[in-house]
């Protein structure tokens, strides 16, 4: 009885680990095969994947589209991480009656659906367009610029700021260090694992964010990544051999991001329900 | 008054004022962009959201908007839709997760590692890359369908994606797919905190296993089951990537969710601004509402 029980757990999780690759390695193999082969539901590697590339950098801007990506992610991820922790930081580290209240207020907006500012964000980005041309609609400024302050990280700082020693911002007091110099030269250096798992956090999101940049980046040339692939998704004709090496090249920076730096992920995950 | 003249103080209390004032240099730059970026927006769409017109000629028309909500057949079904989802999904979700890492927790069982980092992988997709590939998996002569013709399962192909039915079934085997082995971390790290002892008394108690997951394992894990169950009712009520890039709302609007009508509302039909910040408001109601039942069912009063 017992051992049959184990004989359908291992059945169980067996079938839950197959349908959960089983679109990756999909991909991995359609990436190689010619596009009838993929719709004929060819399941063994091929050999067009040089062919399939070749004509994912003729017949798309995939190249600028990785770019735009990467650009707005490296921007988004930096300021994120700043901004988000300077707040947390002050929030835990010079608590007060006032900044408590601030920041119960600043939490509600966690709740607040991206679908109900989207169109009030959208015209004011078009608003400031004739003004400030370089963070107005259509530009990258303006697909990153709404989304590096939330409420999120700041509580995500705030949560892990109380892990940090108060004795080390005494200590840098009583060295003479400003403030800021404690902030920078000793609470950010202690924190690196803290901010790697937030840096993957908000990397992933920016990557892989469609909704907002779908609204507000509209020439082909500040198209990015998810932009691309849904573009191509929606085709009337579509390469399958050429969209799934898209695909593929879209999930490897996550992917990556992932393998390499497992541990932080998931504490980055378990950090925005600590305490 | 007369304790201000004492100098050791006087330089104690303007420390402090000023730490005070430096702590809130630090927080300025999130307040400030938290106050454009969501509370200023939050008003506009509700100002929004009473007045009415094409593009960008709009007047005020005090509540009509939220009347048509009601006559508006479209925003019925996107709405029915939208809690459709989430009333099977979530749930589905949830129970899947729990049942993995309950399984996963094990001590004695082999291959952990290699389960637990297949069943999470998912998440690590981008969702409009995942959402085209489930679109081709589950196309008319996709691998699906291939596959359960092949074993006899079915006797002529299902129509996944162009069958009302069957586009919705599409759309939260989607989302299955991609969030539960997310749900699934959050649940085995909080099992791994669990007193084992516990799960010895109830055995020498004589409680089976189903017992011990129903009256030890679901108590414990009570607040996170609570906090994944937020989030993905958040999530759900804003459907968006997934359906837009495997359906696109159809056939017909079958699979229309709210926040996709209110993408069509503004950038796909002649823009309706003001109806769509209306229709947007209904999310924002939803998730106060929503997030606030939970809260009442499942937190702990204190």
């Amino acid at each position: 009885m017992k051992k049959l029980k184990r004989v359908f757990t291992y059945l169980f999780l067996s079938v839950a680990a197959i349908v959960s690759i089983f679109p990756f390695l999909w991909m991995l193999v359609s990436m190689t095969n010619k596009s009838v082969d993929v719709t004929a539901g060819r399941l063994i590697p091929g050999t067009h994947f040089i062919e399939n590339l070749k004509n994912l950098l003729d017949q798309t801007q995939i190249g600028i589209a990785l770019w735009n990506s990467f650009v707005i992610a490296i921007i988004t991820t930096v300021l994120t991480l700043l901004i988000g922790s300077l707040a947390g930081y002050g929030f835990e580290i010079f608590r007060s009656k006032g900044k408590d209240i601030v920041f119960n207020i600043l939490v509600l907006s966690m709740m607040i659906p991206f679908a109900a500012i989207m169109i009030p964000l959208y015209r004011l980005f078009g608003r400031i367009s004739a003004d400030a041309p370089l963070i107005g609609l259509d530009t990258l400024a303006a697909a990153f610029l709404p989304t590096i302050i939330t409420a999120f990280f700041i509580f995500f700082f705030r949560q892990n700021t109380k892990m940090f020693a108060r004795e080390l911002v005494e200590a840098g007091r009583i060295d003479g260090l400003s403030e800021w110099g404690i902030f920078f030269r000793i609470y950010m250096p202690t924190m690196k694992t803290t901010y790697a798992a937030a840096a993957i956090i908000a990397f992933m999101n920016s990557w892989n964010n469609y909704l907002w940049p779908l609204v507000v980046l509209q020439s082909p040339n500040k198209q990015t990544i998810p932009l691309l692939i849904s573009n191509l998704g929606a085709g009337y004709t579509p390469d399958y051999g050429v969209i799934m090496t898209a695909i593929v090249i879209a999930t490897l920076p996550t992917a990556l991001v992932f393998f390499l730096m497992q541990r932080h992920f998931v504490a980055g995950m378990m950090g925005s329900v600590k305490g | 008054m007369s304790q201000a003249s004492s100098p050791t103080h006087q330089r104690t209390f303007t420390q402090r004022l000023r730490k005070n004032y430096i702590g809130w240099l630090f927080i300025i730059l999130s307040v400030l962009g938290i106050s454009l970026f969501y509370f200023y927006p939050m008003v506009q769409a509700f100002l929004l959201s009473l007045q009415s017109g094409m593009g960008s000629t709009l007047e005020y028309v005090g509540f009509d908007n939220y009347v048509r909500l009601f006559n508006d057949p479209t925003f019925i079904t996107a709405l029915t839709n939208t809690i459709l989802y989430l009333l099977v999904q979530v749930p589905l979700m949830i129970v899947l997760a729990l049942v993995f890492s309950v399984l996963l927790n094990d001590p004695t069982l082999k291959f952990k590692g290699f389960f637990r980092t297949a069943i999470f992988l998912p998440a690590v997709t981008s969702l409009v890359a995942y959402a085209v590939i489930f679109k081709y998996l589950f196309g008319n002569d996709g691998l699906v369908n291939d596959f359960l013709l092949s074993m006899n399962i079915i006797s002529s192909p299902i129509a996944w994606l162009s069958d009302p039915f069957w586009a919705k079934i599409t759309i939260i085997l989607a989302i299955t797919w991609r969030w539960t082995g997310y749900n699934m971390i959050f649940y085995l790290s909080a099992l791994q905190n669990v007193d084992k002892s516990m799960y010895e008394a109830a055995k020498i108690d004589g409680a089976s296993a189903m017992q011990q997951f129903f009256f030890i394992t679901i108590p414990l894990l009570k607040p996170i089951i609570l906090f994944t169950s937020i989030v993905s009712t958040i999530g759900t009520l804003q459907l968006f990537d997934e359906v837009m890039n495997i359906t696109s709302g159809g056939p017909g609007n079958s699979t229309m969710t709210i926040s996709m009508y209110i993408y069509n509302l503004s950038f796909e039909y002649t823009p309706d601004f003001g109806y769509a910040a209306t229709v947007s408001y209904v999310v924002l109601i939803l998730v106060v509402i929503l997030s606030f039942i939970q809260f009442r069912v499942a937190g702990d009063r204190d």
